[in-house]
């Protein structure tokens, strides 16, 4: 087990979620080290998208609570970003617009606004496309102005919905090293949700097994030995391709 | 069509189809295709009279009042069936069935109501344009993106941003879309109400032409009514155009 | 139990809000020609009971039934022809695309002129309500037939014939059918408007008379009976066509 004591960026406490008669969590506690990347891995329907939109204040919990710094949520915040599985970006408004919405919506002027989506769309890589619309970029490129939204209103969390399941597989490659220099230079908290083991095991500094119906944590594994190391030869470390090899094990009766 | 290699308009041939009716026209074949220069003629002619611009001005007051309610109308109830559900249940079947009615068979109530007058033609036409507004707006308030909803909240949206930033433009498709056809509906409802009144607008003059079997006169009346409305059909569809992408995203 | 049944709940207080409202209206009253739900009930019941609705609607309905059969015979073959033919679309879609924009009402007073007042001038009023919309929705039908389907006929050696007959027609049959149930609607339009403005015969006649007599209950109850009638025949239609084509790609069609 891991000994080393840091602090909590988000800590969930036996939170409970029934859809109707179907309990999608319950029971479920869990904690999200500060400045680390924490993945909530498990098969389809096993609840991970549900208790990141609890993290995010977008779904309320039946009961238990979620503390984020030590406050309990209550409903979104400023502390919480979130990253779209389907992008969520308004076609009607240009990228410049989109990454700037979120400090629109908080009424930060226009000039003010623009500068800092300005630099964060040069961090993603999309100089150059500031007045394109949505429908003039390709899936990864829309991701891209997505994560550049979630960064420019500077939260300390980042929460992320199978950011990169509808882009292609080698722009989803890339997507997973810049993702690794992210999570290296910008001192925040991650929390990822997928559904692929290798991307899981490739990107997290913890990796939450969920099991389904109802859903709790059946695990938690911290990858070591390979973190510190060049992202090329992560995917050739031994400790890596045992991970990937132990978590398939252990998943491979859910699927049905 | 491509002839030799030239790519055709889309609606030249409609100037094939006018050639034939000169032709048609010119032999006599029946008293009542005149040429189609001659209608040009005889539109050249009435086009500046008194009793054309009469007309035409009571049409279009009477459509554009008619239209502009049922947008003011329908918009605003659709937007409110699609939010919620209680409203949409109750007003639903309602509007199901006043579309697929045959609103003619009301004219007649109305002219009783409402007098043989402009009032009966603004209400025929809101009525006849009316319910898809209702239906499209609240298909496409229904529609918008679920993603796009959360996301506005989570970055902490308030009630009216979301709904001037996000509602409003994520269904302007779709309302546009039953504006045009709404707007489609309408000029059918004030020529159809007209028809019935037959004392107001071209109505008055159809009954005129026809009883003195003034051909060339019908005719011309017709082309510019069957114009103007695929202009403004044309018009809409243009701008539905414009902001077909802002549906893109949808799953 | 409420929850089970809300739908059928809540469409039995939608109708009843809607006829109370009419009953109230008629009983303060906001015109002299607006008579209470109940009294336009008993109107219509004495109708049914002398048998004057159902002649009626047996003169009505001719020129509809003759008029919408014309136009569906018509309408799908010049629809499958624009659709597989594109110098015949290039020819003839111009011409159904300004019918279904413009007010074709318009063209009635004409038709008087040309036919007389007669069965023939009001199959015309209905075949030129209904044509477009079903020629219209036939081609789009046709010319959207997913190209994976047709490559696959041809993939599998297919003649021109197969293909039209086993892949095109089959997978452009709900949205014809589609366009058929919207041309009876627009034909039923066809249909009173015809009676009103050519001469009244059939539930037109009831409408008018009544009308000329100020026997208002009698006057909305033929209304209302065409409306209903249109109604429930049209959404019979929309459920034949969901049993029918169970499963098939929803695609919008065209009004």
């Amino acid at each position: 087990m891991d000994t080393t004591i840091t602090e909590n960026a988000v800590a969930v406490r036996n939170v409970y979620k029934n859809y109707g008669d179907v309990e999608a969590l319950r029971d479920l506690s869990l904690d999200f080290p500060k400045g680390q990347l924490t993945s909530l891995l498990g098969p389809s329907g096993c609840g991970k998208t549900t208790l990141l939109k609890i993290i995010a204040g977008l779904l309320p919990a039946d009961s238990g609570e979620v503390l984020v710094n030590g406050k309990p949520v209550t409903g979104p915040g400023p502390d919480r970003a979130f990253v779209f599985q389907d992008f969520a970006l308004m076609p009607w408004a240009s990228t410049i617009r989109n990454v700037a919405f979120g400090l629109e919506l908080r009424g930060v002027a226009k000039s003010e606004r623009e500068a800092v989506a300005e630099k964060y769309i040069a961090a993603v890589g999309l100089t150059g496309f500031e007045n394109s619309y949505p429908h003039e970029l390709s899936g990864g490129m829309r991701q891209r102005v997505g994560l550049a939204r979630a960064l420019s209103v500077n939260a300390e969390v980042l929460l992320m919905d199978e950011p990169f399941s509808a882009v292609d597989e080698q722009t989803r490659r890339k997507f997973q090293e810049d993702l690794l220099g992210l999570v290296q230079n910008e001192n925040k908290t991650f929390l990822f949700v997928t559904h692929s083991i290798e991307e899981a095991v490739y990107v997290s500094n913890q990796v939450a097994i969920l099991l389904p119906r109802p859903s709790r944590v059946s695990e938690i594994i911290r990858p070591r030995g390979f973190r510190n190391k060049d992202v090329d030869s992560i995917r050739r470390d031994p400790e890596y391709l045992d991970l990937v090899d132990k978590i398939w094990a252990s998943l491979k009766s859910y699927v049905e | 069509m491509k002839i030799f290699g030239y790519q055709l308009p889309n609606m030249s041939s409609l100037i094939l189809w006018g050639l034939l009716w000169e032709f048609v026209g010119q032999i006599e074949l029946t008293f009542f295709l005149p040429p189609l220069s001659a209608i040009f003629a005889t539109l050249w002619e009435i086009g500046g009279t008194p009793a054309f611009l009469k007309a035409l001005r009571e049409t279009a007051q009477a459509f554009a009042i008619g239209t502009t309610s049922a947008i003011v109308i329908g918009v605003p109830v659709g937007i409110l069936m699609g939010k919620n559900r209680l409203i949409d249940e109750l007003l639903l079947p309602w509007v199901n069935i006043f579309l697929s009615a045959p609103l003619t068979a009301l004219v007649p109530v109305l002219m009783v109501l409402f007098g043989f007058g402009l009032k009966a033609i603004v209400i025929t036409t809101a009525l006849f344009a009316v319910w898809i507004i209702v239906l499209n707006t609240r298909a496409g308030v229904m529609q918008i993106n679920r993603s796009l909803i959360e996301m506005a909240r989570s970055f902490g949206a308030s009630p009216f941003d979301a709904f001037t930033k996000i509602y409003f433009w994520a269904a302007l498709p779709e309302i546009l879309g039953g504006v045009r056809i709404g707007f489609i509906r309408g000029v059918k409802g004030v020529i159809i109400g007209q028809l019935l009144i037959s004392i107001v607008g071209f109505g008055a003059l159809f009954e005129l032409y026809a009883s003195n079997f003034l051909m060339k006169h019908f005719w011309a009346v017709l082309l510019v009514l069957f114009a103007l409305s695929f202009l403004i059909a044309e018009f809409l569809a243009w701008l539905e155009r414009k902001v077909e992408y802002y549906a893109a995203s949808r799953n | 139990m409420f929850a089970r049944h809300r739908a059928v709940i809540l469409k039995l207080c939608s109708a009843l809000l809607v006829f109370g409202a009419w009953e109230i209206a008629g009983r303060i009253p906001v015109s002299f020609a607006f008579p209470t739900f109940i009294e336009s009930l008993a109107a219509f019941w004495a109708l049914i009971v002398d048998g004057t609705m159902f002649t009626a609607y047996v003169e009505t309905l001719r020129p509809l039934v003759v008029g919408v059969l014309i136009s569906a015979f018509l309408g799908i073959g010049i629809g499958l022809w624009t659709g597989l033919s594109r110098a015949f679309d290039w020819l003839v879609s111009p011409i159904f695309v300004v019918m279904q924009t413009a007010p074709l009402a318009a063209l009635i007073p004409l038709l008087v002129m040309v036919y007389g007042i007669g069965l023939t001038s009001k199959v015309f009023v209905v075949c030129i309500m209904a044509m477009p919309v079903i020629v219209l929705n036939t081609a789009g039908a046709v010319r959207n037939t997913p190209a994976a389907l047709i490559e696959m006929g041809n993939a599998f050696l297919g003649t021109r014939r197969d293909i039209i007959l086993k892949i095109i027609l089959p997978s452009a049959s709900p949205i014809i059918f589609a366009g058929l149930r919207l041309g009876v609607s627009a034909g039923f339009i066809g249909a009173i408007l015809a009676e009103l403005k050519i001469t009244p015969t059939g539930v037109g006649d009831i409408i008018s008379y009544s009308r000329s007599i100020a026997d208002y209950p009698s006057m909305y109850a033929a209304i209302a009976s065409i409306i209903v009638l249109a109604v429930l025949f049209l959404n019979l239609l929309e459920r034949l066509e969901g049993f029918l084509f169970m499963g098939t790609r929803k695609t919008l069609v065209s009004d």
